[in-house]
Parts: structure tokens; C-alpha cells; sequence
């Protein structure tokens, strides 16, 4: 885990100084409204639905459990002893007062955190793959360069007020599972034949309003150009990016008009004026920073350990618990275990103050003190011997952490929608709520393997809903909420936006059209055919069909 | 537009900053006659009088935020006063121009930042080479002036700081 010296400190507590004086003007009327909203949401503070609503970064989601009971610390004082784990890496605070939060920033301050750049018109908090470090497939830790990127991101004079929000996403696995595709940069770490460090970097995917699959850009860029890269790229954004429509305003815009091979040309050209100046990363700074992610004190395991494989052989529960939410480690004898945060009935990230210190707990005593985030909205205990899986599961079934859904039909993504946040025209957490009990057989579930539900209350598209198996957007008609249900979307490579299957429908009938949807699934699949596969197989006319069979959609 | 009380003046190289009166008049046009002494014309009014005005050093220019850097070129170095227009403190496509002239085309004069500018982009400014700030006329200069020293440590190179903390750290 990165740890600051004194000059990342130093930033963070000036940081909030400034934040203080900001907000004192602002209560002091010296500060209008609009000149303080863009000062605050560079400061991850919302004006919400019900109170201002503040959020967190977690830093490409990594989380130390010192950490994470300030965090419980500050829901229990300032809030309502909950706080709530985003598709970004974040925890959002949706109930503290605009007078506390620069104490709150204060205390975070104390714990090595910050709420710096977590909402707005800048470069936002970079985000990357729960298990990188421990990942079974990983070919490069991604983990120093998003620390690096961090860095370069934080109070970036030139790139400060961008046409619309930046989103960079870091991976360094086969698989991705950072959504690398549909982020405003999404990188792959990659050495080319030589063995060189580099990154493939995209450009231009985001989900929203007008939904992209991102454009590879470059192959290939040598890892000390990583961030004179960043520089060109984001100039060439911020002069050229639309500002009179902020639905057209993100980079995913510009590189449509301009076509992908012309933004990548304009790119290279800015580039080759900062190439090999002073952002060119030294060989010391990599090794300084790459140092601070080095294994944890790991024992010397052979292999598998042999009480684990019994109990699962023994232990039906335990087994499935083990297939749905363990992820295999690249260290023999031990495992990255996820906790399900998507228990039925609970809004889908949330997370009270008592089970965020239970968490730093199990942290401390099994996973060398720290926790992930995952832009699934779950936990993640990366560095668990197998030989205390065991104890993991019982403590986590006790907490209701282990729920053996991860990557299944209830693992719902979802954002707060309308019960919530202000930008919603539908809720959210009621609909998820409705499929969990829908789907409450554990077997079923089980059978019908990996689906993922992704709900978003609104077009922003927070809760992913075009890349889900499943997706469910919130729509405003005529001022009362309906849903609109696509099918076929995924991320990671070969990432693909979900097609739309036709009217929506209100919200008492969405766990119906789900269970229709899965019918139509099982009376198709062959074998253990995935449900994206089926999808892939049949196109969406056979769903079309069950579902619109009888009137109710809403046209 | 017409000439501001406040103008904060900041010396790049010790980071004394005093409050001056301001001598230049921003125009939106140019009448067909000559241009009096401490004008400052937008940049297209500029390029398209060039050759009359290049040897004119109390001639300045003003950018608005889509106006393109590359258009002035190495001219830059010719000129003692540019100035750039925020018309709101959320276009941050100044940033950029600043950068540019003052990295890419070797612009050493002054470098005024005009339109929605207040205590809390000064800072900013300042890290993309700008040195002289007119400050809002509704907002207190005093105050503005504190802005530049919210931050003592900056991650990235600036033409402030030309090396990246990373480079400064190690060494």
C-alpha cells in the first residue's frame, strides 16, 4: 500500500485548509452559489435530495483497515452510521452537514485520505482491478501506476476546469476487470516482446448519455511516457473538447468527430513537444513507488491446503461460497476473498459503521491488514491463507458478508437512484430489492451461473446499466418512473453496450420481466451455457417475444 | 471590458506580488486608425494588422479561450502584455493557452489573466506561467491575492516549477 511521505501529507492537509476557507466563504455569502458548486465538487460534495452528500476516494480501491475504522468513525459521527461503497472506488457519506465537512476532511486527512477531485470537471479518482497484486493471470501489477497517475492527477493546474469529468482506468491482467473499455482512458499495462513495460492505452469509451466502446489509440507507449502522455492527451481534450453541451462534452465525443486515427494524430503531435521532458518518469521514481506495492510477508506455502479441499469436498455450503466468492491467488496456499455486499434487502454497497470495523477486524486477523474495493460494489480480503477460509466464511456468514452470490443474478449493481440522489428520475434500490427476493433459491441461482444485473436510476448511468447482462434504466414519463430493460451488454475486453428490448415497464413488473427473461434462458441453454452466451445465440427477438406477449409495457 | 482597479502583479522569480493600477484598455475591436499606445487587441484583430503592429511593443493581445496559440506562433516573444479571457472560471481552456505560450513559444512578458478570476483559481493560474491577475472587480484583491498560497507542493511540472516533485524528491 502506498504510504505518504511528508509531501503527500502536506498537499492533503493544505487541502483542507483551502476546502475550510471555501466553505466559510461560501456559508459567509462571500462565495455565490455558483462559484461554489465547481470548488465543491472538486471536493466530492454534492448538494443531494435529502442533505449534501460527500464522497470518499479509495484510491484504485485499495484500503488499509486503519483506514477503513476512520471511515466507520466518521458514518457514526457525522452520518447515519452507514456509508455507502460506489461502482467507482468511492464510499459516499449521504447524510453529513456542509458545516462538518472540513472536519471530516480533517479526519480523513489523519488516515492518509481525501475527497480530492472525487466529483466535477477534472480528472477523477483512478480506478483498477480488485485483485490486482494477487491475481492468478496478472502479468504486471497495476497498482504503482495508478499511484503514479494519482499523483499527476491531483490539483493538475492545466487540466483543473475539463470540458466534463475524466475517468482513467488501470489494468494489468488477462482478464479485465476494470472496465478499462468504457472509461475516458482506460490502460493496459503490457511488456512487448523485448520484456519493456508499457501501456496499450484507449481512449474515448464512457457509458452515459450516448454509450462507447473506447478506440485503442496507441499499442504501445514506453512506461516512462506515461504520464507526458496523459498530458498530451488531456490538452488535446481540454482545447478541443465541446463545452456548449455538456451531453457532448465528454472525450468520447471529440474522438468520434474527430475519428479515432485524427485524435490519436493530434495526440502524437502535441506529444512531441513533452516527450522526454521533465514528466518523463525517472527509473527512481518507479522504483520508489513500485516499492510501497511489494508483497506482503506471505508464508512459504507448497500448495493447496489440505484441510480447505476437504471441507469443501465435505461441506456443500462452504463449497459454493468457495466457487462463487474465493478468486484464485497467484501465491499457492492462499485466496482473495470477496464479500458480498448484496445480501437481499440491503441497497447494494451500503455498509454500516459496525460492519466496516468488522471488516477492518477480519482485515487485521487474516488478510495483513487491508481490504479492496471493487467497482462491483464489494469487499475484498486480497491476501487470505486457504487454511483460514474456513474461519473467513463463519465470520463473514455471522456478519452477513457471505452471501455466495458474487458475479450472479443478485450481485445487482445499482447506484442510490431516486431515493437518494437528485439527478435520478427512478429508483433504484427498490427494483434490485424486488429480483433479490425473486431469486431467493440459493440453487437456482447457482444453476443459472453468471448473469449481471446492472441498474442505473438515470441516463449518467452510474450503475453501469449498458455493459450489464442485464441492464435496467431508470425513465422519467410524464413524471411518474418506468424502466427500460437492454440485454447483451459486458465489460472487459470485447466490452459491448446491451441492446435495448423494446417499451419499459413500470416498477412493479420488473421482477416479472426478469423472471421472464431468465424462462426464456433456461428453456434455451444447452448445457452449462452462460446466459450471455444464450444471448449471443438467440438475439433478443425469443425474449422480445415472451415479454411483450401481453400488453403492459407502457409504449 | 475598459480598464480594472485591481490587477495583482506577481514577480515570477522572487513571488513578491503587488497591487498595481492597470495602464492597458482591453478592446473588443479596433477602430481603422491607428492603435493608441497600451492597447490590447484580440488576437485576430492582431494577426490581421500584424505587419503594421510587429514592431509595436505597446501593443498587446488578449485570447479568448477557442483562440489558438499556434496562430501566434514565436510572435509571442515580440509582445510585453498578453492576456487571456476566462469568461467563467470553468473554462479552463486558458490553462492551456498559458502553457503553451509560455512553453512552446517563449513568451516572457506578461501573462494577465482577465474575466471571472478570484481567490480560488489563482493558483492554477499561476502554475500555467500566468503573472499578473485582474481580479473580478466584485471580489476583495486582498483576499484574491491569498490564493496563491494555498498549496506549498504541486505532484506535476508547472511553469511555476518546472520539475515534477518527483524529480525535486529524489534528489
Amino acid at each position: 500500500m502506498y504510504i505518504y511521505d511528508d509531501y503527500d501529507q502536506k498537499i492533503v492537509d493544505q487541502r483542507v485548509v483551502q476546502f475550510r476557507d471555501q466553505t466559510r466563504r461560501f456559508l459567509a455569502g462571500d462565495l455565490t452559489e455558483d462559484e461554489f458548486r465547481p470548488l465543491r465538487l472538486q471536493n466530492g460534495l454534492y448538494i443531494q435530495r435529502h442533505a449534501p452528500m460527500l464522497r470518499v476516494a479509495i484510491p484504485y480501491g485499495h484500503l488499509r483497515s486503519d483506514q477503513l475504522r476512520v471511515l466507520a468513525g466518521i458514518a457514526r459521527k457525522y452520518d447515519r452510521d452507514y456509508a455507502h461503497f460506489t461502482t467507482r472506488q468511492n464510499i459516499q457519506y449521504n447524510w453529513p452537514r456542509l458545516e462538518d465537512v472540513p472536519d471530516i476532511l480533517a479526519e480523513l486527512a489523519t488516515v492518509q485520505m481525501h475527497a480530492v477531485q472525487t466529483s466535477g470537471n477534472c480528472v477523477r479518482n483512478t480506478t483498477s482491478d480488485q485483485f490486482a497484486g494477487v491475481a492468478h493471470d496478472e502479468l504486471i501489477d497495476p497498482r504503482p501506476w495508478c499511484e503514479l497517475i494519482r499523483q499527476w492527477s491531483t490539483f493538475h493546474p492545466e487540466f483543473a476546469h475539463l470540458p466534463r469529468k475524466f475517468k482513467i482506468a488501470v489494468s494489468g491482467s488477462v482478464e479485465d476487470r476494470a472496465a478499462t473499455w468504457v472509461h475516458d482512458i482506460g490502460v493496459h499495462v503490457v511488456s512487448n516482446e523485448a520484456g519493456e513495460t508499457g501501456f496499450k492505452v484507449i481512449v474515448g469509451g464512457g457509458l452515459g448519455r450516448t454509450p462507447m466502446v473506447g478506440a485503442v489509440i496507441r499499442d504501445f507507449l514506453p512506461k516512462e511516457h506515461l504520464l507526458s502522455y496523459f498530458d498530451a492527451i488531456l490538452r488535446v481534450y481540454n482545447r478541443y473538447g465541446r463545452r456548449d453541451n455538456k451531453y457532448k462534452a465528454r472525450i468520447k465525443i471529440l474522438v468520434k468527430a474527430m475519428t479515432p486515427a485524427a485524435f490519436a494524430a493530434k495526440v502524437e503531435a502535441e506529444w512531441a513537444h513533452l516527450r522526454d521532458g521533465p514528466m518523463t518518469l525517472t527509473q527512481a521514481e518507479i522504483e520508489r513507488v513500485a516499492a510501497h506495492f511489494t508483497a506482503p510477508s506471505y508464508q512459504v506455502l507448497a500448495g493447496d491446503d489440505a484441510g480447505f479441499l476437504r471441507l469443501q469436498a465435505d461441506n456443500p455450503a462452504f463449497a459454493r461460497w468457495v466457487k462463487r466468492n474465493v478468486f484464485k491467488h497467484k501465491r499457492p496456499g492462499y485466496a482473495a476473498v470477496t464479500l458480498s455486499l448484496k445480501p437481499t434487502g440491503v441497497p447494494p454497497g451500503d455498509a454500516s459503521s459496525a460492519q466496516l470495523d468488522s471488516v477492518a477486524d477480519l482485515a487485521d486477523r487474516y488478510s495483513f491488514g487491508e481490504v479492496r474495493v471493487s467497482h462491483e460494489q464489494n469487499l475484498i480480503l486480497a491476501d487470505v491463507r486457504q487454511s483460514d477460509l474456513a474461519a473467513v466464511w463463519e465470520e463473514a456468514r455471522a456478519l452477513g458478508f457471505a452471501t455466495p452470490n458474487i458475479g450472479l443474478l443478485t450481485d445487482i449493481i445499482c447506484c442510490p437512484g431516486g431515493d437518494f440522489c437528485s439527478l435520478a428520475n427512478a429508483k433504484s434500490i427498490p427494483i434490485a430489492e424486488a429480483i433479490q427476493r425473486r431469486f431467493d433459491d440459493l440453487d437456482y441461482l447457482f444453476d443459472l451461473g453468471e448473469i449481471d444485473i446492472n441498474i442505473s436510476g438515470c441516463m449518467n448511468a452510474c450503475g453501469h446499466h449498458h455493459v450489464g447482462h442485464i441492464g435496467i434504466l431508470g425513465v422519467d414519463k410524464s413524471g411518474s418512473e418506468w424502466y427500460q430493460v437492454s440485454l447483451g451488454g459486458r465489460q472487459g475486453h470485447g466490452a459491448s453496450l446491451g441492446k435495448v428490448i423494446g417499451p419499459s415497464f413500470a416498477q412493479d413488473d420488473m421482477a416479472d420481466v426478469i423472471g421472464q427473461i431468465i424462462e426464456v434462458f433456461a428453456a434455451n441453454r444447452e448445457g452449462d451455457e452462460r446466459f450471455l452466451d444464450v444471448v449471443d445465440r438467440l438475439g433478443i427477438d425469443p425474449f422480445k417475444a415472451r415479454i411483450y406477449q401481453k400488453e403492459r409495457a407502457h409504449g | 471590458m475598459g480598464k480594472s482597479p485591481h490587477l495583482i502583479r506577481l514577480d515570477r522569480a522572487s513571488g513578491r506580488r503587488e497591487i498595481v493600477a492597470n495602464h492597458w484598455l482591453r478592446v473588443a475591436e479596433a477602430s481603422d486608425d491607428a492603435v493608441p499606445p497600451h492597447t490590447l487587441l484580440p488576437l485576430s484583430e492582431w494577426l490581421a494588422r500584424r505587419d503594421e503592429l510587429l514592431e509595436r511593443t505597446d501593443v498587446g493581445v488578449w485570447f479568448k479561450p477557442d483562440d489558438e496559440p499556434e496562430s501566434l506562433g514565436d510572435d509571442a516573444r515580440r509582445l510585453s502584455v498578453i492576456a487571456v479571457d476566462f469568461p467563467a472560471f470553468t473554462d479552463g481552456r486558458g490553462f492551456s493557452i498559458g502553457r503553451l505560450l509560455r512553453e512552446r513559444y517563449g513568451y516572457a512578458g506578461e501573462l494577465r489573466a482577465v474575466g471571472d478570476v478570484f481567490k480560488d483559481t489563482m493558483l492554477y493560474l499561476r502554475r500555467c506561467g500566468f503573472d499578473a491577475f485582474e481580479v473580478r472587480i466584485d471580489k476583495d484583491v486582498e483576499d484574491a491575492a491569498k490564493g496563491l498560497d494555498d498549496f506549498d507542493e504541486f505532484y506535476q511540472n508547472g511553469v511555476d516549477q518546472p520539475l515534477p516533485l518527483f524529480r525535486r524528491r529524489s534528489a
